[in-house]
């Protein structure tokens, strides 16, 4: 039961976030600007990590680092702690859901397979020093802007896509909150996390792991959709009948876009993948032969290794399957507390706009995370009878993250998914607008091809 | 200034940049406010023109994308591109991120940048801005991925704007 998660208080988490909000002050104010009190707090971490095998290199690099050398080296060292930290931090958290809900979990068990040492990551690794150095408060346009070169030179080599992607959308940010100094509210932890994520993928051979073909039936039960201004990405998260089982796995499509192209209209970026976006638009079944499938639990996407199928309620899906599904657990560097996102069903609790009432407990909606690309809002969550979504820790609390939902509207039921309009929205205002402006998409499209393929 | 009870500082997936609002791209095809300046590309007749504003101290500039000057840019009015440049970058970003970036200040419950723009002439600046127009339609030739890239679990697809 997900109450008994909501009452739970994980040893050590809350111990562990004040350690990583010691290193979160210090990327605030500016490492060039380390005061005693913060140089206290870092010289605390490096002991919370004394018996660890860490201790020595955390040790090291924060009494560098107080003395005022910022070195690649140090740097690695101050990330890696406060990954490491983060990731302890998701261990237990998740232990705690799947206590909560009954869920198996595989272990880790996969090799690591060490990535050819990047070529670029070196211009990546020069601009977070410089910005670790002056500190989210000492962000004028210039630091901002620093990374730029580098973001495009990782965007044109397809092997550092991920780096590019997150760096692409770090930089966006500090641009336009550039110059930080004059910012009310600074997000001082999400900064951290995108600062120390990067350091670590932009580290000389950062670990890989190998894929394995798979056969089966993809049941999906919710796509879920994340954006910056250059990317649009859709993530199934699903059942994968096999064989040997059924597992919880996740297929992603993303694709490069620019600012302008946004709401339902992010959609036609991923015209590259129709048997996927039918499969999202009408809840189809998926046979997939031969898909590559990640120890993280993601199946690499293939057009040609997948057929829509037959219909299939994902409610129904998730009422009589996600019970006995085994989850996959994350690749190690990425545990975090922000990439939990498990699917459950909420069904049998009185809904409201902010929160779902379980009966002797309340988990909030999570409503930063409804996409204007779908056709989901807080109404129609508010008026849900049931809830499929996905659950997610951030600042201290759960919340539910609605994929779907099934709901009374004018004594009606009916049944809302995230992924309704990936053809296309269905409600004739919505299709209206997405007409207007989606044209947006072919004008670039046409200047694009007129200006860069002379 | 919480959500639900949770500061904005401690929160991961924090929004931070206000999405921008969709709009009619053929007359602009691309606006930013980037490098201390407002800037981007206008469509007139079958020219382009390449306008920007800077940051502060309104230096105006504009020029064919052959960096021929325009002749409607006299001094310090502004021309009608960068009246265009203006209306779509107000249509995109909102007023009042324009205006904190060109730092103008508009009378109370004023909305007409151009008037309240202190302006005086400033270099051509045709060429950076041509190239980064052509950096941002390069985004749509890059092929699409399927690796998983779990770092976008920090960037929720998101009506949501920072507070």
């Amino acid at each position: 039961m997900i109450a008994d998660l909501l009452h739970a208080r994980p040893d050590g988490v809350q111990e562990a976030v004040a350690l990583v909000d010691a290193v979160d002050d210090a990327l605030l104010h500016g490492l060039a600007r380390l005061d005693d009190e913060r140089a206290g707090a870092l010289e605390s971490l490096a002991a919370a990590f004394s018996g660890s095998p860490l201790a020595d290199r955390v040790a090291d690099s924060v009494g560098k680092l107080i003395a005022g050398t910022v070195t690649d080296e140090h740097l690695a060292a101050l990330a890696g702690a406060r990954s490491a930290l983060l990731g302890a931090a998701h261990d237990a958290l998740l232990a705690g859901v799947d206590a909560a809900l009954g869920r198996t979990r595989e272990p880790w068990s996969a090799t690591a397979v060490p990535a050819d040492a990047g070529r670029l990551s070196a211009g990546a690794r020069s601009w977070l020093r410089e910005l670790a150095i002056a500190g989210w408060r000492g962000a004028d346009h210039e630091v901002a802007g620093g990374g730029a070169q580098t973001v495009q030179a990782l965007l044109a080599d397809p092997s550092a896509r991920r780096l590019a992607v997150l760096l692409d959308g770090f930089a966006a940010e500090l641009r336009a909150a550039a110059p930080v100094a004059t910012l009310q509210r600074v997000p001082v932890r999400r900064w951290a996390d995108l600062w120390a994520r990067a350091l670590l993928l932009s580290q000389d051979g950062f670990a890989g792991h190998d894929a394995v073909p798979v056969d089966g039936r993809l049941l999906i039960l919710g796509v879920d959709l994340h954006e910056h201004p250059t990317v649009f990405r859709a993530q199934a998260h699903g059942l994968l009948e096999t064989t040997g089982g059924v597992r919880l796995v996740r297929a992603s499509v993303a694709a490069a876009k620019v600012d302008t192209i946004n709401g339902p209209s992010a959609w036609r970026m991923l015209a590259a993948f129709p048997v996927l976006l039918k499969a999202l638009a009408e809840q189809r079944v998926v046979q997939v032969g031969g898909m590559a499938l990640t120890p993280g639990g993601d199946l690499l996407w293939e057009e040609a290794r997948a057929g829509a199928g037959e219909p299939a309620d994902p409610f129904a899906i998730a009422r009589i399957r996600l019970g006995a599904a085994t989850a996959a657990s994350a690749p190690p560097l990425d545990r975090h507390p922000a990439a939990i996102a498990e699917p459950v069903l909420l069904e049998g609790c009185a809904a409201g706009q902010d929160s779902f009432d379980l009966g002797g407990a309340t988990v909030a909606v999570d409503r930063d995370r409804l996409p204007v690309a779908g056709p989901l809002t807080p109404a129609l969550i508010a008026a849900s009878t049931a809830c499929l979504g996905l659950l997610r820790w951030d600042g201290g609390r759960w919340a539910v993250q609605p994929l779907a939902v099934q709901a009374l509207v004018k004594r009606k039921p009916v049944t809302v998914h995230t992924g309704d309009w990936a053809l296309g929205p269905t409600e004739a205002k919505a299709a209206k607008a997405e007409a207007a402006v989606g044209t947006a998409v072919d004008v670039l499209r046409e200047r694009a091809g007129r200006l860069l393929r002379k | 200034m919480t959500e639900n009870g949770i500061a904005y500082e401690r929160r991961s997936a924090a929004p931070v940049i206000t999405p921008v609002q969709p709009r009619r791209l053929a007359k602009v095809p691309f606006v930013e406010l980037a490098e201390g300046r407002l800037q981007g590309v206008v469509s007139s007749a079958s020219r382009v023109y390449v306008s920007s504003i800077t940051a502060g101290d309104h230096g105006l500039s504009c020029n064919t994308n052959n960096n021929r000057p325009c002749g409607g840019l006299g001094g310090t009015r502004p021309c009608n591109h960068i009246g265009a440049l203006i209306d779509a970058a107000v249509a995109q970003y909102g007023l009042d991120r324009v205006t904190r970036y060109l730092k103008v200040t508009l009378p109370d419950g004023g909305q007409d940048i151009r008037a309240a723009l202190h302006a005086k002439a400033a270099p051509n600046r045709a060429p950076e801005v041509f190239s980064s127009f052509l950096r941002h339609l390069a985004y749509l030739e890059l092929p699409p991925t399927v690796e998983p890239l779990p770092e976008l679990q920090w960037f929720p697809a998101t009506a949501a704007t920072p507070r």
